[in-house]
């Protein structure tokens, strides 16, 4: 660690309401420095992170920036100040060019043309410095989530910024992304610049980081450098007890076909091809991944199994019982009866009701069985109760139903979802992202639990975007590319190089015979 | 947990606000009548009196409260299943058209059976007004602000066409109906208190104020108790959610739609059938589109509106009685005050709100660093 710091904070503590969201956090980054950030989600890493660049005014503890005290009120204090913030989801005004984008806020003229030119010549220097390499003039609508995120990146660095804090930078990125962005810090480290990269991903740290601190209930609970500690050290930190990622499966014998996809094809909202002549078999004790860079049909082929969208051409059968043509659609209640369970990929946008109670919520798509209705009015003693059994089953905590499922936590939110869902025995479980913005702690019991299932000789289709994930808990992967299945292979026989491949487009035959070569 | 912590409590949220609101609207009202060289507290003490002072200001009160009750309520509904009705006032008009036609038709049958006939045709036609914009929402993505509000330019002409034409009283001059037949009325609840011995001053308060607070607790029943309750607030707090769970958005969206016209329509029973006997050209007087400010400052609960109907049921009336009593008050001051408590109450709403709430967020985190 160089002498001076770019960043410290000294005793920095935040609460909100009765949980200590910061503890008496104090931090050293070095200056010139990529420092990692680690903890669970719900650690505390997004509450330090919104005090260092303004969003949150600690309620004690001290700040310094280039050794200097600093009192943030608001984030363009921090920028003021040189610090930069590029957010999980990206400040970007769609409609609007890079150019535009970038110099929002900072504008050097009333007049905007005027105003372009400028910060033109000075993005051209920026980029040539940093090897980027955006089309300014382009609409970020019609931008890659990467291409966007650099301009996110490169916003920050017109703005002043010398200490860049990038907050989950990952989490929308692909494989390929991702390496290009792990280039860019490293480029960024060169230039002089410090760079404060927080994730809950072990392997981004070890490939990126100086120094990591690691965070665990609001409190720091280890400073290591990263050439001295491991990718297991860091996982048994955060959560406090030794992690197996391992999951214990059985074999099973080969069993009929509970979910059956035949040469689907459909259309996404803007009516292109989407799905294309898909075909897939999901059977009884079997975990299907689903695999592919994300927007390559996976949200269609959940929503076309799940009754939310109708197809084009092809047949879809569950338990034996055609479903879907392009003359049949079930809805989503008669499949739930049929035995068919749903997790949202998307949970605050589909899975829940973000402003409803996690009460409310337990009945979602299931507020017409006849044990929590009758005669159409809801039966609200024998919901609580059966809120109540599944924050205990699923220890979801607070331990309060009657909270809002929105101020619950990504991972407890999940457990909620997850208890609904397996609480009626389906046959088949179709998951989307079954851990997204789930913490380390939760991820582990969600992956049992899909064994579990899976043990119990129920149909598992689970689509994630977390190769690891599918590695772990698949039995068969299928590769999604431009909405056609580009293979699929027992998960013995996959690695990431082959999944990245046909993820990429390639097929199964010219995989191995690269392989050969 | 940050968007946990920036929540009011119940109470603050509920009576803490709206207090601070029409306290501000008073405040700015009392200096107005201090600058016309009138006393505002005298001012105020003239309108409390003259909304509570005696039974047939308390009756007004009341009556006018009924009206809002109905077009609050209707808002209300469509608000939870995530729609903003501006066409109260369209759907009130059919809503009393309807109504008015039940009565000439059944009346010659039985004056009961009207009655109960104009009941439901003020919420059929109300309903059905409420149908169309609610259809080209929902199967055409025409926004329901825009169309519902042109209903109600269509539903005044409409309205005027049908009254100075074939409803028009033989032999009138006015734009209104023939006198509804004998008994074709809801009974003043004067006469009610009669019968059971009490008396009370003869006034307008009739048996509509029972059927619009039955149906505040018919509304509240259904938003939280039932599953097409639960279903409504579904689609309003997230539609996709909604398809998720097996909701047809466009449907619940129609289905929303017809109960608030129908909500809006049942007003005309107050005005109509409780107090002027005749259908008259705009008679719903911009009660639809106080109740708005009524849902909006009773948080679009059953209670909530009933209380805030009734402070604009005490403003019309105590603002009638002080325009009464202080000459130097006219009656366009009055209708700035209620305007004034309605910009507090629904367009300033966070003027209060931000602040009152870092004050709590701040109350509550030094509570808890104490403990």
């Amino acid at each position: 660690m160089s002498e001076v710091l770019a960043i410290e904070t000294r005793e920095l503590s935040k609460r909100f309401g009765a949980v200590r969201a910061n503890d008496g956090i104090s931090l050293q980054v070095g200056k010139g420095t990529v420092h990692g950030i680690v903890g669970e989600n719900g650690a505390g890493k997004s509450t330090l992170l919104k005090m260092l660049f303004g969003f949150y005014t600690p309620d004690s503890g001290d700040v310094l920036v280039q050794g200097e005290h600093v009192s943030f009120v608001n984030p363009a204090d921090a920028m003021a100040r040189g610090v930069g913030m590029v957010h999980q989801h990206f400040m970007l005004v769609e409609p609007f060019t890079v150019l535009e984008n970038i110099i929002l806020g900072a504008e050097t003229s009333s007049k905007l043309d005027e105003a372009k030119e400028d910060a033109r010549k000075a993005l051209i220097e920026l980029e040539e410095k940093f090897g980027f390499d955006l089309p300014l003039d382009e609409p970020v609508e019609n931008l890659a989530v990467g291409v966007r995120q650099r301009a996110e990146i490169l916003k920050a660095l017109y703005k002043g910024a010398e200490i860049l804090i990038l907050d989950e930078p990952t989490a929308v990125l692909t494989p390929q992304e991702c390496e290009q962005l792990f280039e860019l810090v490293k480029l960024l480290r060169e230039q002089g610049k410090t760079v404060l990269f927080v994730t809950h991903k072990l392997h981004e740290i070890m490939a990126t980081t100086d120094d990591v601190t690691v965070i665990r209930a609001g409190k720091v609970v280890a400073r290591r450098k990263t050439s001295e500690t491991s990718c297991e050290e860091l996982a048994e930190l955060m959560v406090g007890a030794k992690v197996v990622r391992e999951v214990a499966r059985e074999s099973h014998g080969a069993t009929a076909a509970r979910l059956s996809l035949h040469q689907v094809n459909a259309c996404n909202d803007q009516g292109h091809a989407a799905l294309k002549n898909v075909s897939l078999d999901v059977h009884d004790g079997e975990v299907l991944g689903i695999a592919g860079v994300a927007g390559n049909g996976q949200t269609e082929l959940l929503e076309v199994v799940t009754g939310l969208r109708g197809i084009a051409s092809g047949s879809i059968s569950f338990s034996g019982d055609v479903v879907a043509t392009d003359s049949i659609t079930t809805d989503p209640i008669t499949l739930r009866r049929m035995g068919m369970a749903h997790v949202a990929e998307d949970r605050l946008k589909t899975g829940v009701v973000e402003s409803m109670s996690a009460k409310e919520n337990i009945i979602l798509g299931y507020q017409r069985e006849p044990d929590f209705v009758s005669r159409g009015v809801l039966k609200l003693k024998h919901i609580a109760q059966k809120a109540a059994d599944y924050f205990e089953s699923q220890d979801v905590r607070p331990r309060n139903p009657n909270l809002e499922i929105g101020s619950f936590s990504g991972g407890n939110q999940q457990k909620v979802v997850i208890a609904r869902e397996i609480a009626r025995d389906p046959q088949l479980m179709v998951i989307g992202q079954p851990t997204r913005g789930v913490d380390i702690g939760a991820v582990t019991k969600i992956h049992d639990q899909i064994t579990e299932l899976r043990n119990a000789g129920k149909a598992m289709l689970v689509v994630s975007a977390d190769l690891d994930e599918l590695l772990a808990i698949s039995d068969r992967i299928a590769v999604m590319c431009e909405g056609e299945i580009t293979g699929v292979l027992p998960v013995e026989d996959a690695d990431e190089k082959t999944l990245g491949l046909l993820m990429a487009g390639g097929s199964l035959d010219n995989v191995t015979a690269k392989e050969e070569e | 947990m940050a968007a946990g912590a920036k929540k009011l409590p119940f109470w603050a949220d509920a009576i803490l606000l709206p207090a601070l609101n029409l306290l501000a609207a008073f405040l700015v009202s009392g200096i107005v009548i201090w600058a016309l060289g009138e006393d505002p507290f005298l001012a105020l003490s003239l309108l409390i009196d003259g909304a509570f002072g005696f039974e047939e200001a308390i009756s007004y009160t009341f009556y006018y409260a009924t009206n809002f009750i109905f077009t609050g309520l209707a808002v209300s509904i469509a608000f939870h299943a995530g729609h903003f009705n501006i066409g109260g006032e369209g759907q009130a008009m059919l809503g009393g058209l309807g109504l008015t036609l039940a009565v000439f038709l059944f009346s010659g049958l039985s004056p009961f059976l009207a009655v109960i006939m104009a009941i439901i045709g003020a919420a059929l036609f109300g309903a059905a007004w409420a149908y169309v914009p609610a259809y080209l929402q929902a199967k055409r993505g025409s926004h329901i602000v825009i169309t519902t509000i042109m209903f109600n330019f269509i539903a005044s002409s409409l309205l005027a066409y049908l009254l100075v034409g074939p409803l028009q009283r033989p032999g009138g001059q006015m734009p209104e109906s023939a006198d509804f037949p004998e008994g074709a009325s809801l009974m003043p609840l004067h006469e009610i208190f009669g019968m059971f011995g009490k008396t009370f001053e003869d006034g307008p308060m009739n048996v509509s104020l029972i059927i619009a607070l039955l149906c505040a607790v018919g509304v509240w029943f259904l938003l939280w108790r039932t599953r097409f309750g639960y279903e409504l607030r579904v689609v309003g707090q997230n539609p996709n959610a909604a398809a998720f769970a097996g909701v047809s958005v466009s449907k619940m969206t129609i289905i929303a739609m017809m109960i608030s016209g129908a909500l809006a329509g049942m007003m005309g029973l107050n005005e109509l059938l409780g107090q002027q006997h005749r259908l008259l050209g705009g008679f719903t007087l911009g009660y639809g589109f106080v109740g708005i400010a009524v849902a909006f400052m009773g948080r679009n609960h059953p209670v909530g509106i009933i209380l805030a109907a009734l402070l604009f049921g005490a403003l019309y009336q105590g603002g009638a009685e002080l325009a009464f009593e202080m000459p130097t008050i006219t009656r366009d001051l009055i209708i700035m005050i209620q305007g004034l408590v309605i910009l507090f109450a629904g367009a300033l709403e966070h003027l209060f709100r931000d602040p009152v709430t870092k004050i709590f967020t701040k109350i509550q985190t030094t509570k808890e660093g104490a403990a």
